[in-house]
């Protein structure tokens, strides 16, 4: 260690840093007020964002006497609408998974991030909280102010009413949540008599204060820091993206309006309002090119578009551009791009799988399990007989009385199942049968059997469902 | 350290590397701070809640009064109430009642499981398919009759058969004939069998114990019960101790079973499980009874 003052050296390593004036990380350390204008793809962001009202209503539809959608996991059965999904067919769930996956890569590779900008919980979240906020403190100017400004009087009860509306909507946030897993005019009940599930009461707390820090204080810093989302953006795309941009060469040189003749103007259609960053609610400047702090919102275009307006140039000077249109390369249309081939065909499939498994739930299902210990037994009539634990699930509401059959072999008889097995809904019913053949019709050591169950429901519709299984026996006799 | 410091008044420790990166001494920031004396008072309050301090062989014991052996006894009390139903049920009912049961049944089976993994599968093998010398429990050939009253009473009292040895009794070729004889029986169905083996099986006192049609039956009764010792059917093919065929149906007839003054006689006990000999008590075995019934021969 040289602790010699002397020594340090002369040589300056400011020259390293020139660069650095201009990245500016916005740590948290400012609040960034950005400013609120009216334009086309205001009216979108709104019009998108409104999806979001499903979630916050959704719980209250109702459909047969019960809530549309209700995820019921103490019963373990996902209603939707007239579809009752059991845990059995929750291979539907991955292919959902899939879907929506495909989905998220597919939008960010056509239109860039219009997820961040237009769907995302955290976008809209944090707009509605900002509307609040300009509604009782003003436009940025005066809430810079204000933020600056000592607490006073005034100041605390606009505090105090900006918090509460923050964590109310943090509340319902939280409390719509819940009330997709339980049903939703009860919870409001038992909610706030006490009687709510003790998970009820976490979640819903986890939620407001999730809400209301990530909405509320955090806003475009978890896009920065805490979405993984943002980070893997870059790979997903290409030239071809369109995504919010900045024409750089019509724009620059940039400089300020003069009374000059458009003839002899040396500046581009730039202005150099900074108005695009003013109104960015992450606070990024569109001009310095895609930048991971951008999600796309699309506010710039309405921005600029008003200025070009007004100092009467095209409008355009930032649009939804691809980086080939930017450069004049030839762009090609969506159907003649291969890329998005493959995702229709993925987000085909996973859709026609989830489709086929939605309309053809069985109302009855099967599953045998063949016994092991001992494999086949020798009966005193010099039958064979194997034992199978049968595993019926009923997937309807109403209890039904089901008879199983088992056909495979012309000498078969089937013991055990001589009375039909009362089955309770939603659940499994095990029953144990004996298959015996004759050891002498016996042609192999193995042969397949198939168990076949049959149900009438109340409609008078059948329930039928068959499943295969082995039937094994000795050695048959070489003689 | 601080005498060296070549930053004065920069609130650094001293500590310099590549003549300019120091080391500073600024605070760690608030919440970090809050955090680290919130645990410390995390750690006071939860000693004083739970079993903490080692104070001789014990620690204290918390006002609490948490303890992991009471929340294990308290769980086990939960299992034991929510079983409590079901045997209380047991208890009153018969082995044929539970049997006619479905949900108690299945209860019954999933419970008697681990009974007979601890008592039985030794001898009789885990899913009752036998071993050599111990019978199959899961096919319909009862040597002392498949009823639920017939078990309760072999694992009650366990079972010990008897036959004696003919070595002196019969010449070698009486013991050929009655060989080749069983091994006939087993192979039709009891339909063939020669004619002088079945005047052996009839003139040397075999009927006594195997019955007069040699399906091990000393009388059938009326009802499709039968009285028995615990004599072998001869009608079908299961043989009594492995392998079967001529060699064993041959050493059975010259050595018996359970003969102690004979060394190679068979040997086929049975214990006593209830208590005091064995150790079930009349529950256990009445769900013992139901699994082995409803193993695949029950009658």
């Amino acid at each position: 260690m040289n602790t010699d003052p002397e020594s340090t050296a002369p040589v300056s390593v400011d020259a390293l840093y020139a660069e650095a004036d201009d990245w500016h990380v916005n740590a948290g350390g400012q609040t960034i007020h950005a400013k609120r204008i009216p334009g086309r793809w205001r009216t979108i962001k709104w019009a998108m964002a409104s999806v979001w009202l499903i979630y916050l209503l959704g719980p209250y539809l109702r459909w047969d006497d019960r809530q549309a959608v209700l995820f019921d996991i103490p019963n373990r059965q996902y209603h939707l609408f007239s579809v009752t999904v059991l845990p059995q067919d929750f291979w539907m769930l991955s292919l959902l998974l899939l879907f929506f996956a495909i989905l998220l890569a597919v939008m960010t590779a056509l239109v860039g991030r219009v997820w961040c900008g237009f769907f995302c919980f955290q976008t809209v979240w944090t707009d509605v909280f900002t509307w609040i906020e300009e509604r009782l403190e003003g436009p940025p100017a005066a809430r810079r102010k204000l933020d600056a400004a000592p607490m006073s009087r005034e100041k605390l009860k606009l505090r105090a009413i900006k918090h509460g509306l923050w964590l109310l909507i943090g509340f319902l946030t939280g409390f719509s949540f819940v009330a997709w897993f339980t049903d939703a005019p009860t919870l409001w009940w038992t909610f706030f008599t006490g009687q709510a599930n003790g998970a009820a009461y976490v979640t819903v707390a986890l939620f407001t204060a999730g809400t209301y820090v990530l909405a509320g204080f955090l806003r475009e810093q978890t896009c920065f820091w805490l979405c993984p989302y943002a980070r893997i953006q870059g790979v997903m795309l290409d030239r071809s993206t369109i995504v919010p941009t900045y024409d750089e060469r019509r724009g620059e040189p940039r400089g300020r309006v003069k009374r000059e003749d458009e003839g002899e103007r040396t500046t581009g259609d730039c202005v150099d309002c900074n108005q695009c960053v003013a109104v960015c609610p992450t606070g990024v400047d569109i001009r310095r090119g895609q930048q991971e702090g951008c999600i796309t919102c699309a506010l710039c275009l309405d921005a600029c578009d008003q200025v070009m307006d007004k100092v009467g140039r095209p409008r355009g000077l930032i649009r939804y551009a691809s980086l080939d249109e930017l450069e004049g390369r030839r762009t090609s249309p969506l159907w003649l791009r291969p890329r998005v081939w493959v995702y229709v065909l993925i987000l085909g499939l996973s859709l026609s799988g989830i489709l086929y498994g939605l309309t053809s739930l069985d109302p009855l299902e099967l599953r045998v399990l063949h016994e092991r210990a001992p494999l086949f037994v020798l009966q005193s009539d010099g039958s064979i007989q194997n034992k199978y634990t049968l595993k019926i699930l009923n997937k309807t509401h109403e209890p039904l009385a089901v008879t199983i059959r088992a056909t495979g072999h012309e000498s078969l008889t089937l013991a055990g199942a001589e009375q039909p097995i009362a089955t309770a809904p939603g659940g499994v019913t095990p029953a144990t049968v004996f298959v015996r053949i004759p050891r002498q019709a016996l042609e192999a050591e193995q042969q397949p059997i198939v168990f076949r169950i049959e149900a009438e429901r109340t409609t008078g519709e059948p329930a039928v469902t068959e499943r295969e299984s082995v039937f094994v026996g000795p050695r048959p006799r070489s003689d | 350290m601080a005498d060296h410091n070549p930053f004065p008044g920069e609130n650094n420790t001293g500590h310099v590397w590549d003549d300019n990166i120091r080391e500073l001494k600024n605070p760690p920031p608030r919440w970090w701070m809050q955090g680290f004396w919130l645990s410390i008072l995390w750690v006071i309050g939860y000693s004083i809640l739970y079993p903490t301090w080692p104070v001789g062989d014990e620690p204290t014991p918390g006002v609490l009064g948490w303890s992991q052996i009471k929340e294990y006894e308290q769980g086990v009390e939960r299992i034991e109430a929510k079983r409590a139903q079901f045997e209380d049920r047991i208890r009153d009912m018969t082995a044929d009642q539970i049997l006619a049961d479905p949900g108690l049944k299945q209860y019954t089976l999933a419970s008697a499981k681990v009974l007979f993994g601890d008592n039985c599968a030794a001898c009789h093998g885990s899913g009752g398919q036998g071993n050599p010398g111990y019978p199959v429990l899961a096919d319909d050939d009862w040597l002392y009759g498949g009823t639920t009253a017939k078990l309760t009473e072999t694992i009650t009292g366990g079972r010990q058969s008897l036959m004696p040895a003919h070595k002196t009794m019969l010449t070698e070729p009486e013991v050929d004939t009655l060989a080749h004889w069983a091994v006939a029986m087993a192979e039709t169905g009891g339909e063939g069998g020669s004619e002088a083996g079945w005047n052996l099986f009839r003139t040397k006192g075999c009927v006594a114990c195997h019955g007069q049609t040699a399906n091990g039956h000393v009388v059938d009764l009326p009802n499709g019960d039968f009285i028995g010792v615990g004599a072998a059917n001869l009608r079908d093919g299961i043989w009594r101790f492995e392998p079967g065929g001529y060699e064993s149906a041959r050493h059975t007839i010259l050595y018996g079973v359970n003969q102690k003054d004979a060394p190679e006689s068979r040997s086929a006990v049975m214990p006593a499980f209830a208590e005091p000999a064995g150790k079930l008590s009349a529950q256990d075995i009445k769900k013992l009874v139901v699994y082995v019934h409803s193993l695949g021969g029950g009658m």
